[in-house]
């Protein structure tokens, strides 16, 4: 039932995407990117991970709200261009090859539910949910996971949220330090 | 009320806001003071403490929602939030013998399923969440408040007091 739910949802999100790229209109574009989203949040909580939903939820709402906000005042509506013949063709056969390889990739795979590290009895996965709580104390595996055994990517997650806010903040700054000196100097 | 003067979107927009936004922060607050128990964790908790107050910049406009968060408070809480994780792992050097070691809980072991527990994990999501709440909002100003304009050469500000905006006070 669940996989069928998946498969339905899989589905939708496609047709979204081919919207979101083929439209004309950039607020329908936009709203077809939310509806992926939402679906990827459903999608996360069928298979049973609620702290990846609630997160991908609520960051998609933020940046719609900062893409609507961000690109609709801006004249840039218009959206033209033919497709080349040669471009699609070969788009076309490296999906028809991209999809065999994952039908083949899919079948040598565990059944669905299961996860494919278990089968080794040392496997990573296996230690965080035998030892997890009882080396960390914490109740929730996946937040012992994200700063614990992992704390790492976390600080490097960190890292690259500061790196790129604090780039854009200079990026988007009206005046340069230089020119903001002088202009100082003179007055 | 001048319509011209009004700011932020409709009375229905405005009401809901006002009668909402408590408990959406309460919600970020949980999201991450929970974060060790149940599903949660810093990131979500903050995202969902900085769209409070994206909300309350669509409803009252900027005014409203800089007064509350303005430009150096949220640069400090952002620069705060990411030092106090750095730090955080940093002690684990000094007491625990290793990089991100969870010092608090080797040393005072804790009861389990209680609010204060699980060593420095719950300092984690608190410093994470400051960092990205404030960083996040921080990006929303950036991209959807404040706009930036080249019009024949020049760089233009539009529609924005976040920033300090050089023509009005100090020109003169």
């Amino acid at each position: 039932m669940v996989e069928f739910l998946i498969g339905v949802f899989i589905f939708f999100m496609i047709i979204a995407a081919i919207i979101a790229l083929e439209t004309s209109d950039l607020l329908s574009a936009i709203i077809s990117v939310g509806a992926i989203g939402v679906a990827a949040s459903i999608c996360f909580l069928l298979v049973g991970a609620p702290d990846i939903a609630i997160t991908q939820m609520v960051v998609e709402v933020l940046s719609l709200v900062i893409l609507i906000r961000a690109t609709i005042r801006h004249d840039l509506t218009a959206i033209n261009g033919d497709r080349e013949f040669f471009g699609l063709t070969i788009t076309i056969a490296l999906l028809f090859a991209f999809f065999l390889f994952g039908f083949k990739a899919f079948a040598s795979l565990a059944e669905f539910g299961v996860p494919a590290m278990s089968r080794f009895f040392d496997a990573p996965s296996n230690t965080y949910i035998n030892s997890g709580f009882k080396e960390t104390g914490a109740s929730n595996i996946v937040t012992s996971i994200i700063l614990d055994y992992r704390g790492f990517d976390t600080l490097g997650e960190v890292t690259v949220l500061f790196t790129a806010i604090w780039g854009a903040l200079a990026i988007m700054r009206v005046y340069s330090r230089k020119k903001r000196k002088n202009r100082d100097k003179h007055e | 009320m001048n319509k011209s003067k009004q700011q932020g979107m409709s009375i229905i927009v405005q009401t809901v806001a006002r009668w909402t936004k408590g408990y959406i922060f309460l919600f970020g607050v949980y999201l991450t003071f929970y974060g060790h128990l149940t599903p949660g964790g810093g990131f979500s908790g903050g995202v969902v403490i900085a769209v409070t107050f994206v909300l309350l910049t669509l409803a009252f406009g900027k005014e409203r929602a800089l007064s509350k968060l303005g430009k150096v408070l949220a640069s400090v809480l952002d620069c705060s939030g990411a030092l106090l994780f750095l730090l955080i792992a940093a002690l684990g050097i000094l007491f625990g013998g290793a990089f991100f070691a969870n010092f608090i809980e080797k040393r005072f072991p804790s009861a389990n399923f209680r609010l204060f527990s699980a060593g420095n994990l719950p300092l984690c999501n608190i410093s994470i969440a400051i960092k990205v709440g404030a960083s996040l909002f921080m990006i929303f100003i950036i991209l959807a408040v404040r706009r930036v304009v080249e019009i024949n050469g020049k760089r233009k500000l539009i529609s924005t007091e976040f920033f300090e905006t050089p023509e009005k006070g100090k020109s003169r």
